[in-house]
């Protein structure tokens, strides 16, 4: 483990749609969290006279986890923020990454939206998963696909977040369906 | 002195005094660039916050978790270690992102069969 190499899965979704939580089932260690400054408008200047500049900036918190795989990778799993306005972190965040787990909650469907689309626009391959709160699954995963309009390509499925085998298992298709779409070429 | 009057210290201090008002880094560094202190030392003094870096890579730590373990901003955290990096006190292990592009089969296959062994 002297040099492991890094690797990177990303969990987006909804506010609240457990996102923490399930990368707290698989990671080794307790999640971390860490803070994103939005920069947009300080990156114009190289050098801030004024701190008030840095003191009015959006803050962004990402929880992550930390898996390792065998004796020379390590998984670093990543919750994106939820809404809209933090946009400006994912595509760092999905920069290089193996794919995205969208985590969706069939009662608020509509927030995994801003998810799915950012996912299809920049092409990074990725699943759908649906956490079964308390195991009650209120939606079958076709109704899902239907409701995300979901091409039939991509893998919609239903997992527990709470549960480690299952967050594995998840983590398993993500990797099987971006493995289809490196060896596809692109149309 | 402790480790917390080192805390301490770092959470009444603007973060962006510790980068010397700086804001943007000069080395192209990934959430998950994995960080390492170089076996030999700079012959540079080094500040606070780069020595805490320092002790924290012993072992190769990503720079989210440095983030984390440091409770400073990302972006004050690459700034910190674009200086670190140019002068040779840390070593960078990146994965796949120095392209952006997305890991291949080989390495896929290797992740796939990381996950399976859980």
């Amino acid at each position: 483990m002297s040099n492991p190499i890094p690797v990177k899965i990303v969990v987006a979704g909804g506010f609240a749609v457990g996102k923490t939580t399930l990368v707290g089932s698989i990671s080794d260690i307790d999640p971390l969290t860490t803070e994103a400054n939005m920069t947009k408008a300080s990156e114009e200047v190289d050098n801030l006279g004024d701190a008030a500049t840095t003191k009015a900036g959006t803050t962004v918190a990402m929880d992550f986890g930390r898996v390792g795989l065998g004796e020379d990778l390590v998984l670093y799993i990543f919750g994106t923020p939820g809404q809209n306005r933090f946009h400006f972190m994912w595509d760092e965040l999905v920069r290089g990454a193996v794919g995205a787990v969208v985590l969706v909650d069939t009662d608020r469907l509509d927030e995994c939206f801003p998810a799915v689309d950012y996912m299809e626009r920049s092409g990074v391959p990725f699943v759908v998963a649906i956490n079964a709160f308390g195991g009650v699954l209120r939606h079958h995963p076709d109704d899902v696909r239907t409701a995300l309009d979901i091409p039939s390509h991509v893998p919609v499925f239903v997992t527990d977040a709470r549960n480690k085998a299952a967050v594995r298992d998840a983590m398993v298709t993500l990797v099987r369906h971006a493995m289809t779409m490196a060896s596809t070429p692109v149309a | 002195m402790s480790r917390e009057s080192d805390a301490a210290r770092t959470l009444r201090v603007r973060p962006y005094m510790v980068t010397g008002g700086r804001t943007r880094a000069t080395a192209d560094i990934a959430l998950e660039t994995m960080i390492h202190t170089s076996e030999d030392p700079v012959d540079r003094r080094l500040s606070t916050e780069e020595k805490k870096i320092t002790k924290l890579c012993a072992e190769p730590l990503s720079v989210a978790e440095i983030s984390a373990h440091m409770k400073l901003p990302l972006q004050v955290v690459k700034v910190l270690l674009s200086d670190l990096i140019d002068d040779g006190s840390v070593v960078t292990h990146a994965g796949v992102t120095d392209s952006g592009d997305r890991p291949d089969l080989a390495l896929l296959e290797r992740v796939l069969d990381g996950l399976q062994s859980l």
